[in-house]
């Protein structure tokens, strides 16, 4: 722990997804905000003992489908039946009932693109970030279980968080420094 | 989506869904040693297949080019039979991928856990599929480089496409249905992507993976929304391939043509879909356990038998399917109808129907004796007949053209060398993408195999007091 590097949080090893979620709910009832578990799989029960709210992704989803929807349908209504005209045997230039198919095409396609970049977008993945600066990080992909308290958290003290982090069981504890 | 305990044991597992019991590390090791080998040390097996559906590839691409330089007469089309293969092996490649949505949408929404070991190379095979499907609407529309009119794109006679064809539909559809699957195969393997990164000894690899797995931590706040967004994309997907083949049914369905024009075609053409699909993620899967021993221990036996139960129930519905087109077309009293089907079965094509029905109803009943369901062998070969028959189905239905309502019109159609070599490369293309996925990327889903292991849930633990039980 050099005097010069920046801290940027702190970064705990748990043995298990069964010790992971009780330290979770701890790290949760000590009032950190700006922590988060990292985990090879979604551990179940995570949301909770995180206290997360639901994800707000279903209802942009659902908007989106509208908006495909309401496009598919207006796109062939204005070129059928409004810039250019065509008599296609005999049928009304607004044949709803033959525009479905792409209509229900369209609204699946706006959802799946919104469904995937909005859980991106939602994620705020980034290329650089402070847990990336562990040096067993690496393990969190494969089989380890971290919890990870940044610097920014109004209640980060280096001392006291690694000390917090020993007291709620972490198998191993380290700071994550600027390198 | 908060999963509890309680919940996930509603699914009955007595089949272990991983043999050997392996810890998390084990997976990630056994998955990703097959492709961290560098490339001196890529496997002989895996050169000799790649150079040869590369050629095959190549030539397609030949054929191809051959094809737009002389026109549509270097194929067999006539008329009356003015669809041909390219029809038939759309319909064929469009089909085979259904499989793969089927595994990683339906079955996750009934939380089918065995998927978690195919669904990854079952969802790469939808796409290597989906793009060999889309070449043959591409290139059977004769003129190439108008090839474009098929979209709503201002040309320069400011017409647009006439969106109450079903070929139009076929586009929209399909076109949305490689966007999604492509889509979800990627969002499915962020985090595999990223232990990938994480294992990475070069630089070059750490680099490449480390943008692919668009800086993925594993973070809980983001599994939440990923495990939604992988829930709503399971579901957005189940109607979607619902819809994309009973779409490519109205391509048939939609005209006059007798065998052609009747309300079966959907549900009939969904359910032979995931027939022929299942058939090829199981010759794969198959050819895979061969060449990647370690793959045995997750797609087990166990494995291997579901999917051929689902076959036979796809098989049946086929075969029902079959028959009641006959019924109706008796019962119907429409005497082109009834010539269409008797035609079909005894006519100048009759080679080809008892093909189809021998491969996709008579031989699939072997699947009732378990001993044979569970013998890889058999399912290797029966695997395999399902291919040529469910091939065979489509060419039986696109042939209903060579005898229409004028008998001075039939004609008897016969595939040329230039639409047999199409074929064949076509085959090429969707093998030579395949090979270059199990080489490259992760083949199976190691964040969701881990997942669904018993030591995953955090109630496993032996050594845990009962009390803990109701926790969380």
């Amino acid at each position: 722990m050099s005097d010069n590097k920046i801290i940027q949080g702190v970064i705990a090893e748990f043995k298990d997804p069964a010790d992971i979620l009780h330290a979770a709910g701890k790290v949760r009832d000590a009032g950190f905000k700006e922590w988060d578990v990292h985990s090879p799989f979604p551990v179940h029960g995570m949301d909770d003992a995180m206290g997360e709210k639901r994800s707000p992704l279903g209802w942009m989803v659902a908007f989106a489908a509208f908006t495909g929807v309401v496009v598919g349908l207006g796109m062939q209504w204005w070129m059928s039946a409004v810039d250019y005209k065509l008599v296609i045997a005999g049928k009304a230039f607004f044949s709803y009932q033959a525009f479905f198919p792409v209509t229900f095409a369209l609204g699946v396609l706006f959802s799946v693109i919104t469904a995937v970049f909005g859980m991106l977008g939602l994620n705020k993945l980034r290329f650089h970030h402070p847990v990336f600066h562990s040096n067993s990080f690496e393990r969190s992909t494969d089989d380890a279980f971290f919890i990870s308290i940044l610097a920014e958290d109004k209640k980060f003290d280096p001392n006291k968080t690694l000390q917090f982090f020993k007291e709620i069981g972490c198998v191993n504890v380290e700071l994550l420094e600027e390198k | 989506m908060s999963v509890t305990a309680e919940n996930t044991g509603l699914v009955i597992e007595d089949i272990p869904l991983v043999k050997g019991d392996p810890d998390f590390h084990k997976i990630t090791t056994d998955i990703c040693r097959i492709s961290e080998k560098p490339i001196t040390k890529t496997p002989r097996w895996w050169w000799i297949a790649f150079i040869i559906s590369g050629m095959l590839a190549m030539n397609l691409l030949i054929m191809i080019g051959y094809l737009a330089w002389e026109g549509v007469g270097v194929w067999g089309v006539n008329i009356p039979v003015g669809w041909g293969w390219a029809i038939v092996n759309f319909v064929f490649w469009v089909g085979i991928g259904h499989a793969g949505t089927l595994i990683s949408a339906i079955l996750f929404l009934f939380r089918q856990k065995w998927r978690t070991s195919i669904n990854r190379f079952a969802e790469a095979m939808t796409i290597c599929a989906v793009i060999c499907a889309g070449v043959f609407p591409g290139i059977h529309v004769g003129r190439i480089w108008v090839a474009y009119f098929m979209f709503p794109v201002p040309n320069q006679m400011s017409i647009w496409p006439n969106f109450r064809s079903p070929l139009l539909w076929d586009i929209f559809a399909v076109g949305t249905y490689f966007t999604a699957s492509a889509l979800f195969w990627y969002t499915g393997m962020i985090p595999d992507l990223a232990t990938y990164r994480d294992r990475a000894k070069s630089k070059i690899k750490k680099v490449v993976f480390g943008i692919l797995s668009l800086g993925w931590r594993g973070g809980n706040r983001q599994w939440k929304h990923y495990e939604v967004a992988y829930l709503l994309l399971a579901g957005i997907s189940t109607p979607l391939v619902l819809s994309v083949h009973s779409v490519v049914s109205t391509d048939f369905a939609t005209s006059i043509v007798p065998g052609w024009h009747t309300t079966i075609f959907p549900p009939y053409f969904v359910a032979g879909a995931i027939f022929s699909g299942f058939a090829m993620v199981m010759t794969l899967a198959i050819l895979a356990r061969k060449v990647l021993p370690a793959l045995q221990n997750y797609i087990t036996i166990d494995t291997l038998e579901r999917m051929a139960k689902i076959m036979m129930v796809t098989g049946m519905m086929v075969g029902y399917a079959y028959s009641t087109e006959f019924f109706i077309a008796w019962y119907s009293g429409n005497m082109y109808e009834r010539f269409a089907f008797i035609n079909r079965a005894f006519g100048p094509y009759w080679w080809a129907y008892w093909t189809m029905v021998s491969c996709n109803v008579i031989i699939p009943q072997l699947f009732w004796i378990r001993k044979l369901r569970r013998t890889i062998p058999v399912l290797f070969a029966l695997s395999i007949f399902t291919n040529i028959g469910m091939w065979f189905e489509r060419f039986v239905i696109v042939m209903s053209l060579h005898a229409d309502y004028l008998p001075s019109s039939w004609d008897y159609y016969k595939p040329t060398w230039v639409d047999a070599w199409t074929f064949i490369g076509s085959f090429g293309l969707f093998l030579t993408l395949f090979l270059l996925f199990i080489r490259f990327l992760p083949v199976m889903a190691m964040s969701e195999v881990k997942g669904v292991l018993p030591r995953a849930n955090p109630h496993f633990h032996h050594n845990m007091p009962p009390a803990h039980k109701g926790e969380a």
